[in-house]
């Protein structure tokens, strides 16, 4: 290999995405990358001979597509599933090389790769000429903050070398990518599959003057502008050894960090001052962004993990409400009302999607109208967290302004957020202060107030046996009241329909109004469907440890098709009736309710007995 | 003059490795550090004091012990705990060892599952870790290039490549439920290249095996093995020869082929480095069974 010269140390790492449709020559080009620079090892290279005689879709030439792809099941299919990093060095610069995929369904991966990148290499057919996935692969790489791309018009040879044809998706292209602020846009005529203007200018295109593929990835200048930005530092870790040192340790996001600097702690808003700054070589003079470090402060205040340190003057604002671009990465849909998980800044926290505004068409930006998104859809959507918190806008911090979303029972990372502006600002909110107490209104019940919340399929008997239970208690001098779908659904929520969407802000508001009724004093039965494990532990989560009683009314499916009380089944198995629970819309079984009553060997009567036993076990009354 | 300033590229990626080391200890109740007693997690363990200084350690170093390392690399191994203080936890499979499983009498691949893989999902489950740290890098591997930096495992130790979280920017998703852990790979994105700068630019001690010396080696295979021990039982025409030779990568004596080298210092290696032709676990006889066969091993819990 070539000696690298000092030059490749002191220019940073060139992060890069390569994107583009199927078929359009990724992995080969970065593969011919590799080749053409001498970097692929002599046992790497025997092996890939023997894969591309057994695996290889290029006869008797050497499939440089196989290099990259790593993992044997999309070997097997020809396509690259996942994100893969390459390293390569050259004697000008090292690279980081994310292979993002070009089907449509693994776009997520191509956010993922682009989050993590400062170019993006979008690939084009020239015989095709852009299609809807470079589309929106540009508008991705614009969303998550890449400002500079390559637009490589690969098989060019397959065109004829024609210069009219390459003027025209770089004419197409330039027009379409207008909206999405790209600082640099290089278009370059390529042939990966035989090198032409890979490494060295083609003589097969001689119209083109522009430097070839590797020279212009060699040189290019990304601008941090992160340098010139106020200080801000997430507090990643507390660093406590012993009394009389405390250190608050993190990545400098933006700006820069010296002793003796004024920094404000938020979202509390205490001020200090740097004592000392402390890098991985010890005790530093100063910090810039991207540095790992340990602050020490001249006085003692109170910083956990997940706070903000930044700059006095230059404060980032603090809410719990905002509107962010989110790019849905779940099979799961987004469910606007619905409890999620969020990450940022290495706080994690509840938050929901108080509202989605729209769906972004990424084949011409058009906003349309969304109660949902699906996986690889990408939305504007205001959110609602658990609490205040002190963020950046994403145009000005990738860092301070970036998050995650997690769904709650799968642990999966369902989407990718990047935020634009808050909404309110959180200071501003007070709640009244309560002067008598639930605990007082309680003592006057004589009882406890919980929540029993019956779930089962539609003609599974939880209203029967609610009743029952609601009779039993009452004739024992409990204060009840019962909220099932007769009465919610005709009034407080007839606005709502039976979408996943509408069923989850259905229970939402349910669980408020139960939650009220508990702060009276009442024993709340609740009767419903409420299919969602995530809904129900919603409900669950408002109300105080042990007061939510979850009591699952388990029958067997084709029992409640074979009773159908109502007449329903029947007209949602005809196909009259949509988003019917347990015939087009799943019920999730819960996992640990409180009690599990068997309808197929028990009497409503003797259930509803087991009801009563259970709060008189748990003391209620 | 700090070599900080004007590298900016490996500081940069040290600032990274200490961000996922601190992230990982903050998000964990129980987090442990691999220690392969290789010039990885040599580096890895230098980031590791560095992230927490002037804290200690939180976490324990666990080696899983083979029986079949160097003498070298133990001796290393309990000199580099004794100098550091750190909490160094050693664990071999003991019904292994019993069974008389070994590279010699078993061959590579059964050697690996019992005493590597097994041994490993034994002791992670015998110190009941959430996290466990690797010095594993993305350039050196295929399947690795596609592994997350915080890498998801089921109550098995499994690993799933097929539905990986994505991992975007530094918002690590650390969640896990009951039984699960999580893999953390905080030098993913250096390459063996880096390694060494970072070694020379720090000072860190590594192994003396990395260095040429004269040593005994018989060729078998067409690989250069070291006769560390009389447990290697020589072939009918095997003769252990004195040759000027240095390990690029280091594990069980048997398994791990030495190269020819000058190299015995470590300017020397990294120039030898930059010319090399050959990868870095070309020597590493378990990789070779068949194509694929290090994300076989992933998916059953190797590192």
């Amino acid at each position: 290999m070539t000696k690298p010269s000092s030059s490749e140390t002191s220019r940073p790492v060139l992060r890069f995405l390569t994107c583009g449709s199927v078929d359009d020559g990724k992995s080969t080009l970065i593969g011919r990358l590799l080749y053409e620079q001498g970097l692929i090892f002599d046992d790497h290279m025997t092996a890939l001979q023997s894969d591309s005689r057994k695996h290889g879709t290029t006869g008797e030439d050497i499939d440089f597509a196989l290099l990259l792809d790593g993992l044997e099941a999309e070997r097997e299919q020809g396509i690259t599933i996942d994100v893969a990093y390459r390293y390569f060095a050259t004697p000008r610069r090292h690279f980081i090389v994310a292979d993002a995929p070009g089907h449509e369904q693994y776009t997520r991966n191509m956010a993922t790769g682009a989050s993590n990148s400062d170019l993006a290499v979008i690939l084009v057919d020239a015989s095709k000429g852009l299609m809807p996935q470079t589309r929106r692969h540009a508008m991705i790489a614009s969303l998550l903050g890449i400002r500079y791309v390559v637009l490589a018009i690969n098989k060019i040879d397959l065109v004829d070398f024609r210069q009219n044809v390459f003027d025209r998706v770089v004419a197409e292209f330039t027009a379409f990518a207008a909206a999405f602020g790209f600082k640099d846009i290089r278009p370059i005529p390529l042939a990966a599959r035989f090198g032409d203007n890979v490494l060295s200018p083609s003589s097969r295109t001689p119209w083109y003057g522009g430097p070839p593929l590797m020279a212009y990835l060699e040189t290019v200048e990304i601008d941090d502008d992160r340098a010139a930005q106020p200080f801000r530092m997430p507090v990643q870790w507390v660093n406590r050894p012993s009394a009389d040192f405390r250190g608050f340790a993190g990545t400098v996001a933006a700006g820069a960090v010296a002793p003796g600097d004024p920094v404000v702690v938020l979202p509390s808003g205490q001020t200090s001052r740097i004592k000392d700054v402390l890098g991985p070589q010890g005790t530093v003079e100063r910090a810039g962004a991207g540095a790992a470090v340990t602050v020490t402060l001249a006085s003692e205040i109170d910083i956990a993990r997940g706070d903000m340190l930044a700059a006095p003057d230059h404060r980032p604002p603090v809410a719990d409400q905002f509107a962010a671009h989110l790019v849905w990465m779940s099979s799961e849909p987004l469910l606007p009302g619905r409890s999620y998980l969020m990450k940022i800044n290495h706080v994690t926290m509840t938050a929901s999607v108080t509202e989605l505004k729209h769906r972004i068409d990424v084949e011409n930006l058009d906003k349309l109208a969304a109660k949902t998104l699906a996986m690889n859809e990408i939305g504007v959507a205001n959110l609602s967290l658990a609490r205040p918190i002190p963020f950046d806008a994403y145009a000005d911090n990738r860092t301070t302004g970036a998050f995650i979303l997690i769904d709650r029972y799968s642990n999966e990372t369902v989407a990718a957020g990047m935020i634009d502006f808050a909404l309110r600002r959180a200071t501003n909110i007070h709640y009244q202060p309560i002067t008598v107490t639930k605990a007082e209104r309680s003592r006057l019940m004589t009882h406890k107030p919980v929540v029993l919340w019956f779930t089962g399929l539609s003609g599974a008997g939880k209203s029967t046996i609610a009743n029952l239970v609601e009779a039993s208690l009452h004739a024992r001098g409990v204060h009840t009241t019962l909220l099932d779908g007769d009465n919610i659904r005709h009034g407080l929520n007839k606005d709502l329909g039976f979408t996943a969407g509408e069923r989850v802000e259905n229970i939402r508001r349910i669980g408020e109004v139960a939650k009220l009724m508990t702060e009276a004093g009442l024993v709340v039965l609740c009767s419903f469907i409420s299919p969602f494990r995530a809904e129900r532990r919603m409900v669950r989560e408002l109300l105080p440890e042990g007061e939510f009683i979850e009591v699952f009314v388990d029958a067997d499916l084709d029992a409640c098709i074979a009773r159908d009380p109502k007449g329903l089944y029947r007209r949602a198995l005809a196909g009259e009736i949509k988003n019917f629970t347990g015939v087009d819309q799943p019920y999730e079984r819960p996992e640990n309710a409180e009690l599990t009553l068997d309808t197929a060997h028990d009497s409503a009567a003797t259930l509803a007995d087991q009801v009563v036993a259970e709060l008189i076990r748990r003391r209620v009354f | 003059m700090n070599w900080r300033q004007h590298n900016v590229r490996l500081a940069a990626l040290e600032a990274q490795a200490i961000e996922i080391i601190r992230e990982a200890e903050a998000e964990f109740a129980n987090p442990v550090m691999l220690y392969s007693i290789g010039k990885d997690s040599s580096v890895m363990l230098h980031l590791a004091l560095k992230a927490f200084a002037p804290s200690k350690l939180p976490f324990p170093l666990l080696h899983v012990d083979t029986t079949w390392k160097f003498r070298e690399m133990i001796a290393f191994r309990d000199e580099t705990a004794k100098r550091l203080g750190v909490d160094l936890q050693v664990y071999t499979n003991e019904d292994g060892v019993r069974r008389g499983v070994s590279p010699v009498a078993s061959g590579a691949s059964i050697h690996t599952q019992v005493m590597k893989t097994e041994a490993l999902r034994q002791a992670l489950d015998k110190g009941r870790f959430d996290a466990a740290f690797g010095g594993a890098r993305r350039d050196e591997e295929k399947s690795r290039a596609k592994e997350r930096i915080f890498s998801h495992r089921t109550q098995t130790h499994g690993w799933d490549p097929r539905s990986q979280r994505p991992e975007l920017w530094s918002v690590f998703n650390t969640c896990l439920k009951a039984g699960e852990s999580m893999r953390v790979f905080p030098l993913s994105n250096w390459t063996e290249l880096d390694v060494w700068d970072y070694v020379a630019a720090e000072a860190i001690p590594v192994v003396p095996l990395y260095f040429a010396k004269p040593r005994p080696v018989v060729e078998r295979d067409g690989a250069l093995i070291m006769v560390d021990d009389d447990r290697l039982p020589l072939r009918a025409g095997e003769q252990p020869r004195e040759m000027m030779v240095r390990f690029r990568t280091l594990g069980c004596y048997p398994l791990t082929g030495a190269i020819r080298s000058e190299s015995a210092t470590l300017d020397a290696i990294v120039d030898e480095m930059r010319q090399s032709r050959t990868s870095e676990r070309q020597g590493r006889l378990i990789d070779h069974d068949e194509s694929g066969s290090m994300e076989k091993k992933k998916r059953e819990g190797y590192f």
